[in-house]
């Protein structure tokens, strides 16, 4: 097989059998990078030292009798998650040369599992964004038409892993910045029930809705991650004692008896036919192989978007008030005093979309308007997390679309804000509530673009969902990156 | 003139407690320590840091919050206050806004005018702030996160005293309570206790309150007592000229005697708060708040009361003695080990209070044991040093609070009680003041003092007086 097509579980299995080195893989995933990188822009850092040094330690621990079920796999991290002695920019100019003194514990996660790291991938700045396009470093380019956009905020790592410029990615997903660039470039990618993989060390966006979580290449790579990256944090208030994390016990080819529910609400209007009808053939075959599937009401569609850009911006407006120039990151050149220093560091250091967001925030926070803003979305995320309530009473899995539509183009997004807003309804009421949402391909649109479908579980459900798609996966069968003959396209 | 106003006073009391760590991480809060030696990415507010909130902050909040008869809130947050300044890394302070962890109580003061309730508002945690400093050599500033999240609670009174003597009474029963609890040192001048003073004036027998000032950067209890004084007659000057007080924070200084504008609150920043979403909401439950009730300890009152019952010393002595939780532990130690209390008492408030103001020092800073000072008492009740010797020991047991028996014994201290080598430096003094010898047998009695005196600064103070006296008056 050829190595860069492999899974993460494949080359671990291939390393364990002495088929492959450590140090191979990641030469041969570093000369992708090396030859693909000008084309699709999905790293803002690539470590080739460490990563060659940390290959020939994991190579050393394996010879030794270290067992993992990912060690020795090369694998890229979003560039908001600390790592410690690696430039960590959130694609941002204000941490343009910000160093971490320390990882962050998910990344730490990985490396006790002997992960290779290889770099830092592109996002949207701050994860604000669904396109990557808001990174301060340039867009990242969907590796399926170069002309798109490989969604975001995640961008970067959805895309290295279509690119094969990695075996798996950890990205972060506040509002659906994980499912959305999984579903835009052909591969799965899960955002976890809130509190199960530790933000200490994510360099936060919306507090009360970040959530690491993996992008892969198959739902087996996609449970083998979560297992490693799911743990309890003292150091993270809202992290969970789970006992319930041996995720890869749910890849059942069975689905007999799963209720699955498809909310009517994510069949309405703006949906692209497209999409539409891919997901709902991904309903059928679910359906033929014994699931119950049936149509439902979820409802407060509507009050999604509002909610979650008054939660989401009151919380980053808060969160990043610490860039200021005086700790680390950018200060501006020449200042009078310190407020203009402030001042004029953090409106040359911060993006345009980073701005809009702050004001928001800032807005919806002030005296006078914090309880007809904030206090009120407060509410609607309680009667939406409600709704999901009733709706998981009745079924295991809810089933619809991630986005509206399939990637846009380059450039389409960022003249019009509220409809890249728009793109979100599908997947942040998840991020609102805490729920755990896969999303993995279902398809390609005419133009060849990836569609992607999305399963909500109830909290800590997780294993339901990635039982559902292993065995929605076994039926499409191979997909994406790995297999250039089903789509007959070279990547 | 000024007699028909009455001022109307509310104090705002931060209290640092005396953890061991900071409040939501684990560096040291340790006092002194190089700049930025006792941080972490958390209280430096490194990106991706997350604060987990400190227990021992909590328990302390509620048992001071116990002791002022607040309602304990069983469901309590913290919020972001958040505001630009460098010595708060994140740009934001975590305190608590929306759900205080106490609020509703009150504290009985006792004034010259008699007992009175102060109510208190409310009662927070929250964290300090690092500190600036201002290096002027270099035009530049320099900033030192080890104070930066040392826990702090925030004590908001209602605006309930009417004087300085009101307010002065209200803080030391705070710092008592305080104290008692252990969790806090409470000193002013070292900032773990820090008073901000609200203050308006009104015309006697008005309902309504006038417009308030808050005076800032008072240092001591005489500071707060001129702050309120000046900060009345300037209002009511204000008043009387028909002018309009303006609210606003004003800044004390204490060598000047006066106060000026720190800023108007007009302008006030707005904070935004709102929930901090790192921080999960904190339910407290029965078991909790029963631990800490059991916890309590006996505060001074009911101390008070039962060393009048139970112990023949003086009032006055008992009011000392409970004025420090130290000072009362020590005193009921020693007691304890068999110490008759009058003597205990009467050390505690002769030479120990004597050595603590010549070296300017607190009660809290006694350092020796009960132990030590029950062994310096049993050797004068069997007369083993003289009442000089023992005073000379309990000096250095003081500073260094050595064994007082091994030390009289490795300095030959011990009275001596043998009559041979007594008798004959008696003979010795006899033989060397012929004068007074002669003055005692014509009668005057008052002679043998002296030679009492002489013999005992031959004896360097280790004889027993009534001995001599008696091989004195033998001799002659």
């Amino acid at each position: 097989m050829e190595l860069l097509g492999m899974t993460a579980v494949e080359l671990a299995a291939a390393i364990r059998k002495k088929e492959v080195t450590v140090l191979e893989a990641a030469k041969a995933v570093l000369s992708q990078i090396e030859e693909k990188e000008d084309m699709y822009h999905c790293y803002v850092t690539v470590d080739k030292e460490g990563a060659l040094a940390q290959a020939a330690a994991v190579q050393k621990k394996i010879d030794e009798g270290f067992e993992s079920p990912l060690a020795g796999v090369p694998v890229a991290i979003k560039d908001n998650m600390c790592t410690e002695g690696l430039l960590t920019t959130c694609s941002s100019k204000i941490l343009g040369n910000f160093v971490p003194t320390y990882s962050s514990e998910a990344v730490l996660n990985l490396k006790r599992a002997g992960a290779v790291i290889l770099g830092k991938t592109n996002m949207d700045e701050f994860a604000m964004g669904s396109t990557t396009e808001t990174s301060a470093f340039g867009a990242t380019k969907n590796p399926w038409n170069t002309k798109h956009v490989p969604g975001g905020s995640s961008g970067g790592s959805a895309a290295a892993v279509a690119a094969k410029e990695c075996f798996y990615a950890l990205g972060s997903d506040t509002g659906g910045s994980i499912r959305q660039p999984a579903s835009f470039c052909g591969v799965v990618g899960l955002k976890p029930t809130y509190g199960t993989v530790s933000r200490y060390g994510l360099i936060a966006y919306g507090s009360s809705l970040d959530q690491i979580g993996p992008l892969c290449k198959d739902v087996t790579d996609c449970a083998t991650i979560m297992e490693v990256i799911s743990s309890y944090d003292p150091k993270d208030s809202t992290s969970v004692k789970r006992a319930d994390t041996d995720f890869t016990s749910a890849l059942k080819d069975d689905v007999k008896g799963m209720r699955i529910g498809l909310p009517k609400d994510y069949f309405g209007q703006g949906l692209d036919p497209e999409v539409k009808s891919a997901v709902q053939k991904a309903a059928k075959v679910l359906k033929e192989k014994g699931a119950l599937v049936e149509e439902f009401d979820l409802g407060l569609l509507e009050y999604a978007i509002p909610t979650y850009y008054t939660i989401a911006s009151a919380e980053a407006s808060s969160n990043l008030e610490r860039f200021d120039g005086i700790k680390y990151g950018y200060r501006t050149e020449s200042y009078e005093g310190l407020h203009n220093m402030y001042k004029k560091s953090r409106s040359e250091g911060f993006g345009p979309e980073v701005k809009r967001r702050i004001m928001l925030g800032s807005f919806v926070l002030s005296s006078g308007y914090y309880d007809a803003y904030y206090l009120k979305a407060l509410k609607a995320k309680a009667l939406i997390k409600k709704a999901f309530d009733e709706a998981f009473a009745r079924y295991d899995v809810i089933l619809g679309p991630v986005a509206p539509t399939t990637a846009p183009g380059l450039g389409e997004s960022l003249s019009d804000p509220i409809k890249m807003y728009l793109g979100d309804i599908y997947t942040i009421s998840i991020n609102l509530a805490g729920l755990p949402g896969l999303s993995m391909p279902c398809g390609l649109d005419t133009r060849g673009l990836p569609i992607g479908l999305q399963l909500i579980g109830d909290c800590f459900q997780e294993k339901k969902l990635i039982q559902t798609a292993y065995a929605y996966e076994k039926v499409r069968g191979p997909f994406g990156g790995r297999e250039e003959k089903v789509h007959g396209k070279a990547i | 003139m000024a007699k028909q106003y009455e001022t109307v006073i509310g104090l705002e009391v931060h209290v640092e407690l005396a953890t061991k760590t900071k409040i939501f991480c684990g560096c040291s809060t340790a006092f002194g320590g190089e700049p930025n030696t006792h941080t972490c990415p958390v209280c430096t507010g490194m990106p991706g840091s997350l604060p987990v909130l400190n227990k021992k902050v909590l328990e302390y909040a509620v048992a001071v919050g116990l002791a002022t008869n607040c309602t304990i809130s069983r469901y309590c947050k913290f919020d972001r206050k958040n505001y630009f300044y460098p010595d708060n890394p994140q740009n934001y302070q975590i305190s608590q806004l929306y759900l205080p962890i106490c609020q509703n109580g009150r504290v009985e003061i006792e004034t010259e005018k008699g007992k009175k309730f102060i109510g208190i508002h409310e009662i927070h945690m929250e964290e300090d702030a690092g500190k600036l400093i201002h290096d002027e050599w270099d035009d530049c500033s320099l900033v030192d996160y080890n104070r930066s999240g040392v826990p702090l609670i925030e004590i908001v009174s209602e605006p309930d005293m009417r004087s300085a003597d009101e307010v002065i009474a209200y803080l030391e029963k705070l710092r008592m309570i305080i104290q008692y609890l252990g969790a806090s040192d409470c000193k002013l001048q070292e900032g773990s206790m820090r008073a901000d003073v609200n203050l308006s004036v009104r015309k006697t027998g008005e309902e309504g309150f006038g417009t308030r000032t808050e005076m800032k950067n008072l240092n001591s209890f005489r500071a707060i007592a001129r702050a309120i004084e000046g900060e009345r007659e300037r209002q009511i000057e204000l008043l009387e000229e028909g002018k309009k007080v303006i609210q606003e924070t004003r800044r004390w200084d204490d060598a000047g005697g006066e106060s000026y504008p720190m800023r108007s609150k007009e302008d006030a920043r707005d904070y935004r708060y709102f929930p901090d979403p790192d921080l999960v909401p904190i339910v407290i439950d029965d078991v909790f708040l029963e631990k800490i009730r059991k916890k309590q300890p006996e505060f001074r009152e009911d101390k008070m009361r039962r060393y009048k019952e139970e112990f023949d010393i003086p009032a006055y002595d008992i009011e000392i003695i409970t004025g420090s939780k130290h000072m009362a532990d020590v005193f009921e130690a020693t007691v304890a080990l068999g110490s008759h209390p009058k003597k205990v008492s009467n050390w505690l408030m002769g030479e120990t209070l004597r050595l603590l103001k010549e070296k300017g020092l607190d009660p809290e800073d006694v350092s020796f044991s009960p132990e030590n000072l029950a062994k310096l008492i049993s050797l004068t009740d069997t007369k083993a040093v003289s009442g000089s010797v023992a005073k000379e020991v309990f000096e250095i047991m003081f500073a260094r609070d050595i064994d007082p028996e091994k030390y009289v014994e490795g300095h030959g201290l011990k009275t001596v009680n043998d009559e041979g080598t007594l008798r004959r430096t008696v003979e010795e003094v006899i033989a060397g003041n012929p004068q007074s010898v002669e003055d005692y047998r014509k009668g005057k009695e008052k002679a043998i003092g002296f030679l009492v005196g002489q013999t005992m600064k031959a004896m360097k103070g280790k004889a027993d007086p009534g001995m001599v006296n008696k091989l004195l008056k033998e001799l002659l």
